[in-house]
């Protein structure tokens, strides 16, 4: 699962240039499903066929369920290239801009270049995009835009590193997520149910992706794997969820509440096969669950979320004993 | 001259009524059927001309609705309190003359006199509560009388010509996306075409998304009038859009990531056909893309826009040389879905 991790984490996949990503997550799950389709919104969608019986007049008797992770990752978009070569940006995606001061960024065609901010800053707590620039090492416009054009989109680097459970990487929002629903379609769990793995587009710029897929499948029911914000570093707002704490059954984000159904069915999965959990209640943020509930007529819909240290920066740390609990849970639940 | 005609009209969010009969009136002989949904907006069928294959829908989409005022009560001596209806900036508002209701009863927004502010006020925006509207009115009854709380106020503006190539109006944002959907209309593509005409798109994209959710098109194409900041005291790379640079195509703002492979269609049309064209550089805003863009499984969506100067004011300011280069752009790149049928075909094959 670690190779999966740094194979997915590291590939290119900002909101809305999901390309790459997607084809590295293709060619990983091909061999093991039904049928592979992308729609308008470039997600894309795995089946596996639920199994038909004789009883049932052909019909599959299970239940029809959608699984999602998002496979976008936040990054930044060239608007504007000066005359001497520096090039403007806007984000996609919450970017912030501390964060991004000093940091590397890779364009889709390998450019790299670095990001920094007008000198004449005085206070560092006015620093915004708007102040700052990427520099790829050119010398004009016309060098730039050999390399760059205005709309290309850039991720930020992260090297992938693994120390003993701990890993760290760029993009383990939500590239940790995809590798656990890769997992669970690599285990092929054996299931009368009819099971959609979704790996979606644009979360990062306000859950678009899913809301389209959703509404494609339609399914009974739906559980969408995505980090969470851990509450165990120095300092930071107490948070139940913990690094190794397990999965974090979600109750509340900006844009979701649990359905108590599914909340009860994941909590009842993970206490009865020994699978420790906490509870999430995110204070900021939304995602992918609160498209995917309020699709169509509407979905029941939980989150299985991982706990995940400094989401939104090129250093995001997960810890891989609580993705093999993540994937169990989720294992658990489309057996059921 | 059409731009006029629609830019006299006053349209408020939600109170698009005026424009809608306009409209009407002069698409009524240009399509195969027309209907008004519930929320308002004007969906303009007219069927594609080939029979022999599977037909693709084509949504085109432009909003009626402009930004105004509406009444939100009155004061004891007469004056109108009132509350904006989409964005407006409050710094623009003191000194403007208005309109309210069908009647379009003549007002003014008044403030504090200067000489009556501290310093502290004088440094300070009025902020639009502490604004209010003049009709001349003797008393709270009469003030009721004239301007109902809940009536609907535009700016009074007219249109002007500005130099050579300019033209200043209010509601240029989107009654331009509307002249150009009235061309449109004229013309018929082997693909069945649905041109709507949206409202409430300035309060929250809110009749684009049930127009869409009706025709469920496969390709969505939506013209607008977008910001426009080439002015003094902004640096280059601030400015939304450029005037007279010619059609703004839009590459992400707030509300949509626009189609990569339909934007780079639009610019190769673009290229192809001499028509000049420039890229949004900056990604704030949103328009009707957002929600059609998001509507069922997803359509294939992109913006087309005439850059305007003072958006959401009464002195927008655009050129009528990119007003052109957009219909152009419009028309042509319909002609070439039109000619190139694997363009469209392969656009929206689900793979």
């Amino acid at each position: 699962m670690q190779d999966i991790l740094r194979k997915v984490t590291q590939a290119f996949g900002v909101s809305g240039n999901e390309e790459e990503i997607r084809k590295v997550i293709t060619s990983e799950i091909e061999k093991y499903v039904d049928e592979i389709k992308i729609d308008a919104m470039g997600n894309l969608i795995a089946v596996k066929k639920g199994k038909s019986s004789a009883k049932s007049g052909g019909a599959f008797p299970g239940r029809k369920i959608m699984l999602a992770a998002h496979m976008d990752e936040i990054g930044v978009i060239a608007t504007f290239i000066d005359e001497k070569g520096f090039i403007r940006f806007s984000n996609l995606g919450g970017v912030s801009a501390f964060n991004s001061l000093a940091q590397r960024v890779r364009f889709k065609n390998g450019t790299i270049g670095c990001i920094n901010a007008e000198e004449q800053l005085e206070d560092y707590k006015n620093l915004k995009l708007e102040k700052m620039y990427i520099d790829i090492g050119c010398k004009s416009r016309e060098e730039a835009e050999k390399l760059v054009r205005i709309g290309d989109a850039a991720n930020f680097t992260g090297d992938f590193y693994v120390n003993g459970d701990r890993m760290i990487s760029k993009a383990m929002d939500d590239r940790s997520g995809c590798a656990v629903l890769i997992e669970v379609i690599k285990a092929q769990p054996k299931t009368d149910n009819e099971v959609y793995y979704v790996f979606t587009t644009q979360e990062e710029v306000g859950l678009r992706g899913a809301k389209t897929a959703a509404f494609g499948i339609m399914p009974d029911c739906a559980i969408a794997v995505d980090v969470t914000f851990s509450g165990d570093t120095p300092q930071c707002r107490s948070r139940e969820v913990k690094l190794g704490a397990g999965p974090a059954i979600k109750v509340k984000d900006s844009a979701y509440i649990a359905h108590p159904q599914i909340r009860r069915e994941l909590e009842e999965l993970a206490g009865s096969n020994n699978i420790p959990y906490t509870l999430e209640l995110l204070d900021r943020g939304g995602s992918d669950p609160g498209a995917i509930q309020a699709a169509g007529a509407g979905v029941p819909c939980g989150g299985v979320s991982i706990p995940c240290r400094y989401t939104h920066s090129p250093a995001e740390m997960v810890s891989m004993e609580d993705l093999k609990n993540c994937v169990k849970l989720v294992e658990l639940f489309i057996k059921k | 001259m059409l731009i006029k005609e629609l830019t006299d009209l006053n349209g408020v969010s939600g109170n698009e009524k005026e424009v809608r009969d306009f409209i009407l009136n002069k698409i009524n002989n240009l399509c195969d059927s027309i209907k008004v949904d519930s929320i308002g907006n004007i969906i303009a069928y007219k069927s594609g001309k080939s029979s022999k294959q599977e037909k693709l829908k084509v949504m085109l989409s432009a909003h009626m609705d402009e930004v105004g005022f509406i009444v939100s009560g009155h004061t004891e001596k007469g004056f109108v309190k009132f509350k904006a209806v989409g964005g407006i900036d409050d710094r623009i508002l003191p000194g403007k003359r208005v309109a309210a209701g069908k009647k379009r009863l003549a007002g003014v927004i008044g403030s504090k006199p200067i000489h009556q502010q501290d310093k502290d006020e004088r440094n300070k925006i009025t902020k639009i509560k502490n604004l209010y509207i003049d009709i001349g009115a003797d008393s709270k009854e009469e003030a009721e009388k004239l301007a109902p709380l809940g009536e609907f106020i535009s700016f009074d503006s007219e249109f002007t010509e500005l130099g050579r190539d300019c033209i200043k109006a209010k509601a240029l944002d989107d009654r331009v996306g509307c002249a150009v959907l009235i061309e449109v209309l004229k013309h018929s593509f082997d693909f069945d075409m649905y041109v709507c005409f949206t409202v409430q798109e300035e309060v929250g994209l809110r009749g684009a998304q049930v127009a869409a959710y009706r025709v469920m098109p496969d390709v969505a194409l939506v013209l607008e009038g977008t910001t426009c900041a080439d002015v003094p005291e902004v640096e280059p790379y601030e400015c939304s859009t450029i005037l007279g640079n010619g059609a703004a195509l839009t590459i992400v703002d707030r509300t949509c990531y626009c189609d990569k492979e339909m934007v780079s269609f639009l610019s190769g049309v673009a290229k192809k056909n001499n028509i000049r064209f420039q890229y949004k550089q900056t990604t704030t805003g949103g328009n009707d893309a957002g929600q059609i863009q998001r509507t069922g499984t997803g359509v294939k969506t992109a913006s087309i826009s005439v850059p305007c100067r003072y958006i959401h004011s009464p002195v927008s300011v655009m050129s009528r040389s990119d007003f052109e280069s957009v219909e152009r752009l419009t028309l042509a790149a319909l002609n070439e879905m039109n000619r190139d049928r694997e363009f469209l075909k392969n656009l929206t094959k689900v793979n």
